[in-house]
């Protein structure tokens, strides 16, 4: 027998003026097969709700933009599945980023900031003549790179730190991996101290609690908390702090 | 009413849209870019297989170079490309990929020694020399002669397109997210912007510029399974539609994957067949060799996808609670190489099959089916990607009909173009809005503002009508019944026809939400009738070519016909009309490199010959005789058979090992 869910999903228009309050609307829809967030929620707009807001893109856990708060936790909507859940889903936008309404939040942004703040492109000062064979690359340290470059930029790891709660203008754990990505790029020729002037404040590397809230949420599986560590480790030795 | 200028405006900002906007930031010009999410999502993330470029590094690259890549290309678009356009492509994507190595991105990398690798099926060692230790990889694809598509494992398109997003946001280009191009703004065959609409505040401004360009990427989603993203709505095609000035080329050739996962339509990557994957039916039987011996499972993406229906129909398909599918087996490839090389295809197979494609034998099988996967038609446009008929407009990627990938693009040939004419077409795009001066009245610009502003609040007050999810829905089942993989007569006519009827009702449709601001139903309610424009291109062109090519295959005309339709479809859509009007530019053979001939697939006579190709046949080989019995190389016959121009430091040769 198939279940009847209940989806409960916070409803807010900062838009609209005279709208006050947040409140709860509750959708009962049976589940199918296989059914994911992605899939119920599209159901609800289509045949009982259609000024809900939510944001898909790729629906196949691949663009990012499907983070919310599902049952307490920050997870990819696309790639959840509803038959993981109990009966009662309780949906609600990713904290810490500006609301845009209901289920729908400003990441993007929130992300460019984040990546003009850490200068998330690659520092060289060479010329390139792109008609000549390209420089080669140790192919275990393109792997690296490789690693650290999956990053999507859906929000999770910033929704579910503990310090980004207290300090607005935490670089989250996104930044700083995006700190480790360019460190062990051969192409960039950006050393400790440059990353030092960048994050080496309290709201950067230094203001980590290490609590791993972000890896554990993180749905790419990045290996933060190492990636964390090693940078402070390596930025702490600049300047004697 | 809000007035924003620039020089540069780029509507999109997917792979090409950003590469476009580098160009002109790189020249100078203030440069908008208009995205409907960050960019950073925008469809091209979604790319995995790979990026075709003929480096030529790996062991089974060697030998590769521009004129392969073009052979390939031009053969894979079943002639209905235009060459010079597919030799400016070839000729750049080698320079392309070395700087997007530049810029960071992270490409496999060759190591020396011996590899594994499983080919037809066995497993094969490939030995890589010492030289090459370091440079960039290439896995297969199907359609091409070398192993030429470079790879981040399955996530290229992802660190592709973050480190184009990262370039631009380093060149300080203005990148403003939520924003939607809902109607260009144009007088006397001249662009000069777009009416824009923020997705967030509703409120509707007039983007200013020199010059536009759009980038919105394809239109699959006015068909119900496609392994497209949810905002591939064709709106950047309509609004150029719409104009009635701008012209869309060849919008009934559209490509269908052979392997999204069923039913979801999530894409599993060319590149599980590239590494060795095979196709099986309901026994296990591994069925492509049958039909096709030579290529077998890495046919082009239009054969395999036939060979797949036809197999199905014979009754060799899966049985399943909604529909029949067949088998993708990548188990063949070991854990190991699955997950290093195709973790994505690995995770999408866990989250929404259940299953993990690693586990040998049946239990690792993905469920698979054909869908619909790219536009080949768009915004048609010179080879400096400049719309034929209206000035000041530029398009590029997916959105444009550039056209290098004619009736069928190759797997991997895709984000190259993008790259590529972001490259190309944007440095055309800039000294354009270099050249150029804003010369238009604010009454005009005001005229268009208003129009869309009065259009949205009409919406919003209608208090009974349509219910536009029922006509989307409905448009997305005709154009998956009848304007398929396989199409004819009949139900291509019948398509036209109801498709009609649904244009003239969603003029009439009422938006429950009475919100102008963040109002997703608002937003169907003028996107619909906008893809339902598209979809009338489509099926209209594809109701009038009596032929098959490519990926156009119509069962009533199964031949090839270069007699007649060796030309180019043009759509335009005149103010008030409920049709297209559907033109055509013919292809010239005589100027042709590569003159159309047998492309390699199914019977030899299923080809109406075009007296000219053997002609000009004659004419290139009688070149190419005399100039290699001068010695001349290769670079000066291409360039007596067939000159093309591009921008000298494009032009150059590319350098490759053992050169
Ligand atoms: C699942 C999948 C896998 C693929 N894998 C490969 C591969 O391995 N190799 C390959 O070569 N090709 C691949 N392709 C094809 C390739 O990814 C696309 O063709 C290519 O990325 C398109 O890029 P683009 O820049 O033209 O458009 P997109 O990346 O689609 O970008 C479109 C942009 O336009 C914006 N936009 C749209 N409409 C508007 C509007 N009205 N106003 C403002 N902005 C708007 C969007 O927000 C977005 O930023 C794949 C495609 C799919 C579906
Ligand atoms: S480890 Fe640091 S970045 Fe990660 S959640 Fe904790 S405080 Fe935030
Ligand atoms: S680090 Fe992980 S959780 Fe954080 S934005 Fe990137 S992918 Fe998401
Ligand atoms: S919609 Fe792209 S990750 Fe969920």
């Amino acid at each position: 027998m198939a279940r009847e869910l209940t989806i409960r999903v916070l409803r807010y228009n900062p838009q609209d003026k005279n709208e006050l309050r947040a409140y709860f609307q509750e959708y009962k829809i049976k589940e199918a097969d296989s059914m994911t967030i992605y899939l119920a929620l599209t159901q609800i707009r289509e045949t009982m709700d259609a000024g809900l807001s939510f944001d898909f893109v790729c629906r196949a856990g691949i663009c990012g933009s499907c983070a919310m708060m599902i049952n307490g936790r920050p997870r990819l909507a696309c790639r959840t599945l509803t038959k993981d859940l109990p009966q009662e889903i309780v949906l609600l936008p990713l904290p810490t980023f500006k609301l845009i309404k209901d289920l729908s939040v400003n990441t993007g942004e929130w992300m460019d900031a984040m990546s003009k703040r850490v200068e998330s492109w690659i520092h060289s000062s060479k010329e390139i003549d792109i008609s000549n064979i390209e420089e080669p690359i140790e192919p275990e340290v393109a792997d690296a790179v490789f690693e650290l470059d999956r990053c999507i930029e859906c929000g999770c790891c910033v929704a579910g730190c503990g310090t980004k709660l207290i300090k607005e203008d935490f670089v989250g754990a996104v930044g700083l991996n995006r700190i480790a990505r360019f460190e062990c790029d051969p192409h960039d020729e950006r050393d400790a101290e440059d990353y030092y002037e960048l994050v080496g404040d309290d709201n950067g590397i230094f203001g980590c609690m290490t609590l791993l809230g972000c890896e554990d949420t993180c749905p790419k599986h990045l290996p933060l908390q190492n990636k964390i560590a090693y940078m402070r480790r390596k930025l702490a030795t600049v300047k004697g702090s | 009413m809000k007035i924003k200028y620039c020089d540069a405006l780029v509507i999109g900002g997917g792979l090409a849209g950003l590469r476009s906007a580098v160009a002109a930031a790189k020249k100078g010009l203030s440069t908008t870019v208009l995205s409907l999410v960050p960019v950073k999502r925008s469809h091209s993330a979604a790319a995995q297989g790979g990026m075709q470029a003929s480096l030529g590094n790996a062991k089974m690259s060697e030998g590769d170079n521009e004129d392969v890549h073009f052979a390939d290309t031009v053969k894979g678009s079943d002639w209905g490309c235009d060459q010079e356009v597919a030799r400016m492509f070839v000729t750049t994507a080698p320079k392309a990929i070395r700087e997007l190595a530049s810029w960071g991105v992270p490409w496999t990398r060759i190591k020396k020694g011996n590899h594994e690798a499983v080919i037809n099926t066995k497993r094969t060692t490939i030995f890589e020399e010492d030289n090459k230790h370091g440079l960039i990889n290439s896995r297969d694809f199907g359609g091409t002669k070398k192993w030429r598509t470079c790879y981040t494992s399955d996530a290229t398109g992802h660190t592709m397109l973050f480190a184009v997003a990262n370039e631009s946001l380093k060149l300080n280009v203005n990148i403003e997210d939520r924003k939607e191009a809902i109607a260009l703004i144009h007088e006397n065959n001249r662009c000069y912007g777009a009416v824009v609409r923020d997705l967030i505040t509703g409120e509707i401004a007039a983007y200013v510029a020199k010059g536009t360009l759009i980038a919105t990427g394809g239109y699959g989603r006015i068909f119900e399974i496609t392994t497209n993203a949810v905002i591939c709505e064709g709106i950047g095609t309509a609004i150029a539609l719409e104009t009635g000035v701008a012209k869309l080329g060849n919008m009934e050739a559209v490509q269908f994957h052979p392997t999204p996962l069923f039913p979801s339509g999530i894409l599993l990557t060319e590149g599980c067949r590239g590494d060795g994957g095979v196709l099986r039916d309901k026994d296990g039987h591994r069925f492509m060799p049958d039909y096709e011996p030579e290529k077998k499972d890495l046919a082009s993406r239009d054969v395999v996808s036939r060979r797949m229906v036809e197999h199905m129909r014979k009754g060799k398909g899966v049985e399943s609670p909604y529909g029949t599918h067949l088998w993708l087996d990548i188990s063949i490839l070991g854990r190991e190489h699955i997950e290093k090389n195709l973790r994505d295809v690995q995770e999408i197979c866990e989250y929404f099959a259940g299953i993990d494609p690693a586990d040998e034998g049946r239990k690792g099988w993905a469920p698979v089916h054909p869908m619909q996967h790219y536009s080949m038609g768009g915004i048609r446009t010179k080879p400096t990607g400049e719309s034929q008929t209206l000035n000041g407009l530029f398009s590029a990627g997916e959105a444009a009909c550039w056209d290098m990938h004619g009736f069928n693009r190759l797997g991997g040939n895709s984000v190259s173009e993008t790259v590529v004419a972001g490259m190309i077409v944007g440095n055309y795009f800039a000294d354009y809005c270099i050249a150029n001066q804003v010369d238009i009245k604010t009454e005009v610009i005001e005229k268009f503002v208003f129009e869309k502003e009065a259009y949205m609040k009409e919406l919003v007050s209608k208090d009974s009508g349509e219910d536009v999810f029922r006509i989307k829905n409905r448009m997305k089942k005709i154009m998956q019944e009848h304007v398929g993989i396989f199409r004819d007569g009949n139900g291509l006519l019948s398509a036209v026809t109801e498709l009609e009827q649904l244009y003239i009702k969603s003029q009439n449709v009422a938006v429950k939400n009475k919100q102008l601001s963040a109002n997703p139903e608002l937003e169907e309610a003028y996107r619909v009738p906008m893809m339902l424009k598209v979809a009338l291109c489509v099926a209209k062109g594809a109701l009038d070519r009596t032929e098959s090519r490519g990926a156009h295959t119509r069962e009533d005309y199964p031949k090839r016909d270069d007699e007649n339709w060796l030309k180019r479809t043009l759509t335009s859509w005149k103010d008030g009309n409920t049709m297209p009007t559907v033109e055509y530019e013919p292809l010239d053979i005589m100027k042709m490199e590569i003159p159309p001939g047998f492309r390699g697939y199914g019977a030899k006579g299923n080809l109406i010959e075009n007296p000219l190709s053997a002609k000009r046949q004659l004419e290139v080989d009688h070149i190419k005789e005399e100039m290699e019995s001068k010695e001349k190389d290769r670079y000066e016959i291409q360039d007596a058979l067939m000159p093309f121009e591009l921008q000298e430091e494009y032009k150059k040769r590319n350098v490759r090992l053992g050169d």
